[in-house]
Formats: structure tokens, sequence, C-alpha cells
């Protein structure tokens, strides 16, 4: 039972990462019908964004100790970051804490790094076949991957999570198991804690503002919105600006989890794009759903017990529904009707 | 059998056999006529041509060719450890293998169309490419990669005392073995490999030339037009569609036992969905859907990957040796993350530029500038004689 318990817990961190780079999908699938090869490029984007935060904030003053002196015989280099230097005590706990400085300084910076996408690139494949958006989305994130190889290298670079939050919580006994049975490292708490923020922040932001009543009525009928004088593609722009940053700021959480290294986006993209599919394409409450559900099914198919009987069935699970849903219900589990109908 | 051809086709199809064959002599003073280059070109030729048939005839962008050059490749590696070093049991098996494959893939996958065709091939290939690292370990030999050792069965070979692994052949002719001439200064090497894959790319070239002007290739190209209008005439295009599938995915897998065959060892990276990124990019950048522009888009990928690849830092210096000391370095600093290690970044700008601005490749290219040159000249006044023959040489260059 608490073996369940334990998987359940560890397909939710996943499922959040799923569900939010996903959802991330869906905006603009939904919104602008582009499909975005290079979302996965944005997710490693934001990643490397705390990479940044991080460097930029240890960056150090280096004085030379008096006294000790290092293996090699020349004096002992000592680091002190400026941050201490000039703040102190804060400057320390700003190094701590640099995960979550990270997301202050990811979401503008992938706001604008959506718009700009939009607007100087994704605008001119509108009335582009599917195949070449996907083609030149493509291109674009082997391009920005290998930007970032050219400047961070090609090996993962470990964040740490904030010292308060990088032990384990003994989830377990709060409900009702034996001690030490089921313990939860903290940092996935958070993490499942801020995608459901995030989550139902988009979902409060698309309903209860008529920002987001615009934007609805014009995944709903695009044409009709624009001829009653609105200007529909601005605020399609902002909500792929919008998209970028919920993509990003998962990446940045995810830091802490996965060390990010710049290929981290391609490994979650064909993912994310069979849990957009197995949804329903331009569903948002399907691609949540499915993001969460394919991740406790993934953990589920990575215990002994299952692989014991069916061996590998950890590495293909999210394929194999992917699959079955496909042709089962080809529309996803929550698909519109009428939308990318072929 | 060339008779079979239209008048223009004919003359093609002898130009494209001639150029081929004469590959070593043609490349030998761009720096590209060693075998190994060579062997690539021809093979990459033949996946290209293979992919096209099936984007650029019907329009459907599969993102799982990747996982039949995988199998093509452990097919031919399996029958070099059990039957015999010679490379036509080995490329008969991988082709009859990733035809099955394919078979299967493209029954399930073809139920969908668009988008969701791409992402349900996408996920069958990333499916076979974790399978052959974890489960199928027994078959692919996991991340090591499959290879030969000496205590393999090889029941038809002889009974091998040399000690050393024997080399892959053709009825004795060894694949590796090259003929090495030296005329006006300039190497030739004729390698017995690249001429085996030449060969093949003519006859896979011949066929995709016949499927093209055949009434099953209009039926694939109806496909791409309209599919929906088909399926309301009372056509069924499943069929099609699945055969244009197999095929492909049939000349896959013997560019895959031909990689094999010229370097005998299979590894699962080789089956990576990145991989058949790489596979689009070369059709994109020739030209989807007419018949020379994949094997140029291959040979020109491969070329400039060849080339780009060698280049380091030192090279850069000595090019921009001729400026002032900080322009050097200035020009150093500019041009190497676009090369060596930096060549996929590269291929990924020139990638987007191709389908941004040049939709329908190098082909479309050059035609554009046929009829800019024809443009030109049919002014016939005076002036215009100079800048067309500014632009005919500079098409040839191209």
């Amino acid at each position: 039972m608490d073996a369940i318990f334990l998987q359940v817990l560890n397909g939710l961190d996943k499922g959040s990462a799923y569900a939010l780079i996903a959802l991330g999908l869906t905006l603009i699938f939904g919104t602008l019908g582009v499909v975005n090869f290079a979302h996965g490029a944005l997710f490693m984007l934001g990643a490397f964004c705390a990479v940044i935060t991080r460097k930029i904030l240890t960056l150090s003053q280096i004085t030379l100790d008096p006294v000790r002196t290092n293996f090699l015989g020349k004096p002992l280099e000592i680091r002190t970051p400026y941050v201490e230097l000039w703040w102190g005590d804060f400057g320390t706990w700003m190094i701590d804490y640099s995960v979550l400085l990270a997301i202050l300084f990811a979401i503008p910076v992938m706001a604008l790094i959506g718009i700009i996408m939009e607007r100087g690139l994704i605008k001119h494949f509108y009335n582009r076949p599917h195949a070449d958006q996907i083609l030149v989305t493509f291109g674009l994130a082997i391009v920005l991957q290998e930007i970032i190889k050219a400047f961070f290298g090609a090996n993962p670079i470990p964040q740490p999570a904030p010292a308060s939050m990088s032990g384990g919580l003994d989830i377990g006994v709060l409900f009702g198991f034996a001690e030490y049975a089921v313990i939860y490292p903290y940092w996935r708490i958070v993490y499942f804690i801020f995608a459901a923020v995030v989550i139902s922040g988009v979902f409060a932001f698309l309903r209860y503002t008529t920002f987001g009543m615009v934007v609805r009525a014009g995944m709903a009928d695009r044409e009709t919105v624009s001829m009653l004088g609105i200007n529909i593609d601005r605020r399609f722009t902002i909500m792929f600006g919008l998209a970028a940053a919920v993509t990003g700021v998962a990446g940045v959480m995810y830091t802490p989890i996965v060390p990010p290294n710049y290929h981290m986006g391609m490994d979650f993209l064909v993912l994310c794009f069979v849990v957009v599919v197995v949804g329903g394409m331009g569903s948002l409450p399907g691609a949540v759903l499915a993001g969460f559900m394919l991740g406790i099914l993934e953990s589920f198919s990575a215990m002994n017990e299952v692989k014991a009987i069916l061996p590998g069935i950890d590495q293909i699970i999210i394929y194999l529904v992917a699959m079955i849903v496909l042709l089962v219900r080809p529309r996803g589990l929550m698909g519109r009707k009428g939308v990318m109908e072929e | 059998m060339i008779s079979k051809l239209k008048n223009n086709d004919k003359l093609l199809m002898i130009v494209f056999a001639i150029l081929v064959l004469a590959g070593p002599i043609i490349l030998a003073p761009f720096g590209a006529g060693y075998p190994d280059l060579l062997q690539r070109f021809a093979i990459f030729g033949i996946l290209a041509v293979g992919y096209n048939i099936l984007f650029g005839l019907t329009g459907y962008l599969s993102f799982g060719h990747a996982a039949f050059l995988g199998v093509g490749s452990y097919s031919t590696v399996w029958m070099f450890k059990l039957l015999t070093m010679n490379i036509i049991p080995g490329i008969i098996l991988a082709v009859i293998m990733s035809g099955l494959f394919a078979l299967l893939i493209g029954f399930i996958t073809l139920r969908r169309s668009g988008i969701y065709f791409s992402i349900l091939t996408l996920a069958f290939a990333q499916m076979s490419y974790s399978l052959a690292y974890s489960v199928l370990t027994p078959i692919t030999n996991g991340e090591t990669g499959l290879q030969l050792s000496l205590a393999d069965a090889r029941v038809l070979d002889p009974v091998n005392t040399s000690g050393s692994i024997p080399s892959t052949n053709l009825f004795g002719l060894e694949m590796n073995d090259t003929w090495r001439t030296t005329i006006l200064g300039m190497d030739f090497q004729f390698n017995v490999g690249f001429y085996v894959s030449a060969f093949i790319l003519i006859g896979m070239f011949y066929l995709s030339i016949r499927i093209f002007r055949s009434p099953f290739g209009l039926m694939l190209r109806a496909i791409k037009s309209n599919q929906n209008r088909l399926i309301y005439t009372g056509i069924n295009t499943r069929p099609y569609t699945l055969a244009a599938f197999v095929i492909s995915g049939m000349y896959a897998g013997l560019a895959g036992g031909l990689l094999a065959s010229m370097d005998p060892l299979a590894g699962a990276e080789r089956m990576q969905w990145t991989e058949s990124g790489s596979i689009i990019l070369m059709v994109i950048l020739g030209g989807t859907g007419t018949l020379l522009g994949p094997v140029l888009g291959a040979g020109v990928i491969k070329y400039f990957e060849a080339i780009f690849s060698r280049i380091n830092e030192n090279v850069l210096h000595a090019w921009f040796d001729i400026l002032p000391g900080f322009m050097e370095n200035a020009m150093v600093w500019i041009v190497l993350p676009f090369v060596g290690k930096g060549w996929q970044l590269t291929l990924g700008l020139v990638f987007m530029l191709v389908v941004i601005f040049l939709p329908g490749g190098l082909m479309e290219g050059a035609t554009r500038i046929g009829n800019w040159v024809m443009k030109l000249k049919n002014r016939g006044s005076a002036d215009s004689t100079k800048t067309s023959a500014k632009t005919s040489a500079k098409s040839s260059d191209e």
C-alpha cells in the first residue's frame, strides 16, 4: 500500500512538469494553431535562466589567503560572492534561494523570448502547412540548444535547492503509514504546489478576466472576434509570451530535480507532444489531466513488481498509452470537436 | 530497362549514373574523394530518395525513419555474426525486416494523418529507441552497440584461422578494398564499398523514377493534394499510403544495412528521433518531391558535415591570416561557434533559412535562378548580356 502511495507521489512531480509544458504547448496551439517543436527548447531556456541567475549571484571577489596554501603550494583562493560582501546575510540568503529568484528573472526574459519568437518567426507561418511549421520550429529548437551548448558546454550543471527545502518529509506518517516508509523530498512538494498554483493561475486568468474572455473567444472563432474590431493578433502574441513564460518557469523549478543540460528540451518535447495529443489538441484541461495521468502511470510502471511481469514497460508506457488513445479516441481525452481533425 | 522511361528521364538517369560512378574523380578536387565520405554520400542518398517517396509524394511527415535505419543495421550485423561476412544475406534481411517493421508501424500510424501521424511515428521511433537500449539488449547489445567478435558462428564461411575478424565482402571483394592512383598530383581512391553502394543507389534512383511516373505515384500525389476528395470519390487511400510507407521504410532499411556493411557495427543512437530529423533535413534542403533533390541534399549535408567538422581554430587563423591582428581574432571569434563542434548550429540555421525562404530546397533555387537568367536573356538588350553572363557564372557556382 505504501509503495503504491509513494509511486503516486513520484508521479505527481513528473506529472506537474508534463502538465506545465503541455499547458504552454496547448496554449500556443489553441490560440495560434501552430505546432511548436521549439517548445522543449523553451523549457530548456527556462532551466538555463536558473543557471544564469545562480552564476550572476555567485560572481565572486577572489582574495588570496595569507596563511593557507592549496595542494600546489600556491596561496589558497578565497571566493566571496559580491552579494555577500555588499549585503551580508541577505546576500547569503539570495544565493541559497537562487532558484526562486530565478523565477523573477525568467518570467520577463521568457515572455520576451516568446514574443520575439512569435513576431519574428512564427507569424510568417500561419498560412503555411503544418509540416512547414513543424520543420521551422524543429530547426529553431536545434539552433537554440546548440547556442546553449556553445555557452554552457555539454555537461549537466547541477543546481541545489534552497537548504531549507533540500531534505525529505516523512509524508507517510501524515497519512497513517509506518515511520520512514514514505519519505518525499521537500522540493518535489514545492514543485507540485508551484505547478498547481501556476496552472490554476492560468485557468483563472482565462476564465475571470476580460482579456482571457477575449482570448477564449478568439480560440473559438478568430475571424468573428477580429471582425468585432478587436486586435486578436496582439492578444495571441501576448498569449504566446505567457505560454513561453509558463514553460520557462517550469524549467526553472525543475533544475533542482534534474540538472539541466542542453538537450533536456528535446527529451521532454516528445513526451509533451504525446501528453498534448492524449489530452486532446487544443484542450487546456485535457493537457493538464493527461500530464498528471501519464506522469503517475510512468512512475507506476517503474515499480519492480510491474517490470517483473512486463520488462521494459517503464520505457514505453507513455508512447503505448498515446497510441491506444489516438487509435481508440482520435480526439484525445478531452479534445474539442473540429480542432485539427484531418 | 531504360527504354521504359521517357526521353527526359532517360537523360536524367544516364547523367545521374555517370555522375555517381565518376564520384571519386569529380569530388577528389573538393577534398571529398576519400572512401568513407563517398560511401556516406551514396548511402544517405538512398535514404533520402526513399524518404522522398513518402514525404515528397504523399506529404506524410514521418519522424520514425531512423528506426528503420536502425532495424536494417541490426539485422545486417546479425547476419554477419551468424551466417557469413558476404553482405548479400545481410542486406536482404535488412530490407525484409525493415519492410515488416514498416508494415506494422504504418498499419497503426497511417490511421491518422497530418501532425497526428508525425507524432505517432515519433512515438514509435522513441519507443524502439528506448527498447533497443533497455529490454532488447540481448539483440541490440544496449549502449555498447552490436559488434562482431571472433567467437561468432558464421556458419557459411570457412573456418577463420587468421585470428582477426574477417572484413565484410561481396563474393570475395572486400568492402574496404581501395584502388588508389595519382594523376597530375591528385589522389584518386576507387573503393569497392562505394561502388557497391553507388550501383545500389543508381538502381534505387531508377526505381524511384519509375514510382514517380507510375499511376501509383500519381495516386500518391493525389493523396497529397486532396485526400478528402479521393475518399469522397470512393477510393480507399490507406493501401496506397501504406505501400508508400513500407517502400520508403525498406529504402531506409537498405541504407541501414549498407551502413552496417561498410562499418560492421550497429548502435541504438542511430534510431534516435533527431536522426529522423536529419533525414528530413536532407530531403528538404535538396527539394521535396523532386527526383534529384534528395540525393543532392544528402550529398551537400554530408559534405559540409565532413568539411565543417574538421575546421578548428588553427585552420581559421590560417584563413584570416591576411587580415590585421585584431580583425583576424574577431573573425575567428565570430566564425568559430559555427564550425567544428558547432556544425549542428550551422545546420539548424541553414535548415531554418531553407524552410523560411526556399521551401522547395536547392532544386527550387536552381529553377528560380534559371528563370531569372532566361528572363534577362529574353529582354535581349545589349547591356543585359553582361549581367546574364555574371548570373550564369553564379548559377554554375552553385
